[in-house]
């Protein structure tokens, strides 16, 4: 498949060009294989520092294998493999030499369904400190639960049953237990993969709102199937087809007034 | 640049959208007739047409509140985004502009009864010609909306500046009837509001050419219109 055809130039290459801070993770000539089968073509993208950038696309277009690469969910996948350059602060994440598992802490991932771990809710936040060797003292490890589950909006809810089993929330607040789970190891990057797919209104509105108050501390990156949410949450949004970014820009413009027809086609629901 | 593009996945988002054009060509068409019935009467010195004329202006303000309720059901149940929200938008703005076209063709139909009681007024010779120049404005400027025509929108835009031309020379006409006889001033001040109306109605044309310009480019005519009205006085001169 020749790219270079796939790429409109009227559309802005998706790197930042805004002055001041520097993008806190980039990507540069991002190829993925499926064994034979190629999913991502020369991917260029900046996400800037602290703010949420969305990623949509109909399925298959390869918004969830970016969000993959960009903490090495891949590597775990047999037979994929991955090309191109991603920096998290001007760092190679694909450097040999790096700690997957370091990386993990800085990159946290939140996923489709929420997926506490069968234990209590408070073992549920230690988890993570705990392997990474933060939290040393029962006080310390209290303070870490009590502030993420805060910063995740469920701290109210929970604080009364700790030792309860973090199943036994509801799916809204299973949610929020994985974001606070998330968060828990200080990360400075959060990928979201559709995390709001098997959730209501009102408990989505709860994460919505969370997503704004988390991204002051945070860059967040979400995969979303629904425009009406990548356009409530983001300050940027990037378009993906067929496995090539075809437009990145500011979500106000993406859903105004695209410059692509593809992206055009796909947020108005006019898709071939 | 003419946008063409493909149909919705759902159906009955492009049957939504097709309505909204039809009532807003309606609308722009009634606007139209409105328009060229008030001049008539004027001309013609009949004041049961122009009776009419202000009777029928019920009508465009009625397919105004209609289009407010579509564009406020779309809004809800379709969320329109990118080029459709611009369709959605567009429709609520050139409705009210419009609507006011037909307000003001309204205003110089209630003028010419007013007129047709005092002795025929040899200006009025030159309130026509004004009000075919605005109504081909407002022609293109339609077609340019059904067409989604932002070039066509553009040409129409530019020719207001005739328009505005026209109203000076017009005033100018007014005075020279005024400073002739003062038993003249009553008549051609209506005459000169008349003027004035078919001015502000290129005006609103001009408007409708920019939101369709808006609508398919997704940005705005940018370009400083070509201002021929130079009547205006400064308030601090």
């Amino acid at each position: 498949m020749d790219t270079t055809l796939l790429t409109n130039p009227n559309v802005k290459p998706a790197v930042a060009a805004r002055s001041g801070e520097a993008p806190k993770m980039t990507s540069r000539n991002v190829n993925v294989f499926y064994g034979q089968k190629q999913a991502l073509f020369n991917v260029d993208l900046d996400i800037p520092s602290r703010q949420v950038t969305a990623l949509i696309g109909p399925s298959g277009c390869g918004k969830s294998t970016y969000l993959r690469c960009l903490n090495r969910m891949n590597d775990v996948i047999d037979g994929c493999r991955v090309t191109g350059d991603i920096k998290l602060d001007g760092e190679n994440i694909y450097d040999p030499k790096l700690d997957v598992v370091m990386l993990r802490a800085r990159i946290g991932m939140v996923f489709q369904k929420p997926n506490p771990f069968p234990k209590s809710i408070f073992d549920n936040i230690a988890y993570g400190p705990r392997i990474h060797g933060m939290g040393a003292s029962k006080d310390e490890l209290d303070e870490i639960v009590q502030t993420s589950l805060e910063r995740a909006g469920l701290w109210n809810e929970a604080k009364d049953r700790l030792a309860q089993p973090g199943t036994g929330l509801s799916g809204g607040q299973q949610q929020r237990l994985c974001i606070a789970r998330a968060i828990a190891v200080s990360p400075e990057v959060i990928l979201m993969d559709e995390p709001c797919s098997a959730l209501d209104p009102i408990a989505t509105a709860r994460i919505e709102e969370l997503i704004d108050e988390l991204r002051e501390n945070y860059t967040i990156i979400i995969v979303t199937h629904s425009m009406q949410q990548a356009a409530r949450v983001s300050q940027k949004t990037a378009f993906f087809h067929l496995g090539v970014l075809v437009e990145w820009g500011d979500t106000e413009q993406i859903f105004t007034a695209p410059r692509d027809e593809r992206t055009q086609g796909y947020i108005t629901g006019r898709f071939g | 640049m003419v946008i063409k593009q493909a149909e919705h996945i759902v159906k009955s988002f492009d049957e939504d959208l097709k309505n909204l054009n039809n009532v807003i060509a309606e609308m722009g068409g009634l606007a139209e007739a409105q328009l060229t019935r008030a001049v008539e009467s004027l001309v013609r010195r009949n004041s049961e047409l122009a009776a009419q004329v202000v009777q029928d202006d019920k009508r465009i303000d009625n397919l105004e509140t209609d289009v407010g309720q579509m564009t406020v059901r779309m809004l809800a149940l379709r969320q329109p985004m990118a080029q459709d929200l611009r369709e959605v938008v567009a429709a609520i703005k050139i409705a009210s502009d419009i609507e006011r076209i037909g307000d003001y063709a309204k205003n110089i139909a209630k003028r010419a009864i007013v007129l047709s009681t005092h002795a025929p007024m040899k200006p009025v010779a030159s309130i026509p010609r004004m009000s075919q120049l605005a109504l081909h404005i407002i022609k293109d400027v339609l077609d340019a909306y059904i067409e989604k025509d932002a070039e066509g929108a553009r040409a129409a835009w530019r020719r207001d500046e005739e328009v505005d031309e026209m109203y000076n020379s017009v005033f100018r006409e007014m005075l020279t009837y005024m400073m002739e006889d003062p038993r003249n001033i009553g008549p051609c001040t209506h005459l000169l509001f008349i003027a004035k109306n078919i001015e502000r109605i290129g005006d609103h044309a001009t408007n409708v050419a920019e939101i369709v310009y808006y609508l398919v480019h997704g940005r705005s005519l940018d370009e400083e219109r070509p201002k021929g009205d130079t009547t205006n006085v400064p308030i601090d001169a």
